[in-house]
């Protein structure tokens, strides 16, 4: 039993990215979307918290989102994994439930 | 769209209710009633007046089977029921009594 | 009676400032015409949404505080409340509105709706639903 919550907003401009973090359970998923993305950067004050994580959750980026923005791939921490449209499809249906952190 | 209530005219919605809550008045009231059919005795009264005191301490029209329910708490199971409410409100008593009553259309009511 | 889920209302952010409080409150409403079993989860802003004392008279909307505690008529009696949220604001339960219901199964008892939880509770809560809808 896991939840995929998605994250849609800059974790530079809100909290949202953190509170999900904090009371995402183990086992679970993250998907950073839309102005999510920028979480998804490497050396950023918020990337610590982000890796802090990593072990116990599974961490996804839209690459969509991540390519209009013209993040570099080689600017993404590597505990962040990319997915396309159908990956994200597919991660809805590979868990029990979906929680948006809007 | 408007009500005439002794030379006032009050504006309504396309379903007849009162657009202004604080427009309302026991005129207006029975004005309403007779384009709904109905003619306004205690027992419609007893209802209205209770849907007020609902909204002015929730601010919310309670959907129907939520106002049958606080009926019958209030005034006891003859009255709180379907039966009974349905013969002084035809067209459903929430629907009904709450336009009577100068409320806003119950939430979730189609 | 299989046919029942569980779904979760969280609700994140301040009542007034955008409109993500009241049309959660109007989505609870409408829901509850489902048999369903329903939980309101308060954390983040989303606390502010409970206190005491709110008057909206000076800005022209609707304060819709009091409809919280209509909300047992309509057997929505789970209001979970984020503990540190509130601590992080400066909040105790104290701060918040009474809101009761009345127990069906125990003799129309009133009893408290708001339960006080920690962050960890709060995410299994949020773990055991089945569907979470979020404003």
């Amino acid at each position: 039993m896991s939840t995929l919550h998605t994250v849609n907003k800059s974790p530079f401009a809100t909290r949202d990215l953190q509170s999900c973090l904090d009371h995402c359970r183990d086992g679970d998923a993250v998907l950073m979307i839309e102005d999510g993305v920028y979480g998804a950067l490497a050396g950023t004050a918020v990337s610590d918290a982000v890796s802090a994580r990593a072990g116990a959750l599974k961490i996804y980026v839209l690459t969509p989102d991540v390519n209009a923005r013209g993040l570099p791939e080689a600017r993404l921490s590597d505990v962040v994994t990319g997915v396309d449209y159908d990956g994200f499809v597919d991660l809805v249906t590979s868990h029990d439930r979906t929680q948006a952190w809007l | 769209m408007s009500y005439q209530v002794n030379g006032h005219t009050i504006e309504h919605d396309e379903e007849g209710y009162i657009t202004n809550l604080s427009d309302w008045s026991k005129e207006l009231a029975d004005e309403i009633a007779k384009t709904e059919n109905i003619e306004m005795n205690d027992e419609h009264w007893e209802v209205v007046n209770f849907l007020r005191e609902y909204y002015d301490e929730y601010q919310i029209a309670p959907a129907v089977r939520v106002l049958i329910k606080a009926i019958k708490k209030s005034m006891g199971p003859d009255k709180g029921n379907n039966k009974y409410m349905y013969e002084l409100f035809p067209y459903g008593p929430a629907k009904q009594a709450c336009k009577i009553a100068g409320l806003p259309k119950p939430t979730g009511c189609v | 009676m299989s046919d029942i889920k569980k779904f979760l209302y969280v609700n994140r952010r301040a009542p007034y400032g955008t409109i993500y409080a009241l049309e959660s409150l109007e989505v609870v409403l409408i829901g509850a015409a489902f048999d369903q079993d329903v939980s309101l989860a308060f954390l983040d802003d989303g606390v502010f949404q409970l206190t005491k004392g709110q008057n909206t008279d000076g800005i022209g909307v609707k304060n819709f505080s009091p409809t919280f505690r209509a909300l047992g008529d309509y057997e929505v009696t789970k209001f979970y409340v984020e503990r540190e949220s509130l601590a992080e604001r400066g909040l105790t339960e104290a701060d918040l509105q009474e809101i009761t219901y009345e127990d069906e199964d125990d003799d129309w008892a009133e009893k408290p709706s708001i339960r006080v939880v920690g962050r960890d509770e709060m995410a299994a809560i949020m773990a055991d639903q089945d569907v979470v809808l979020s404003f």
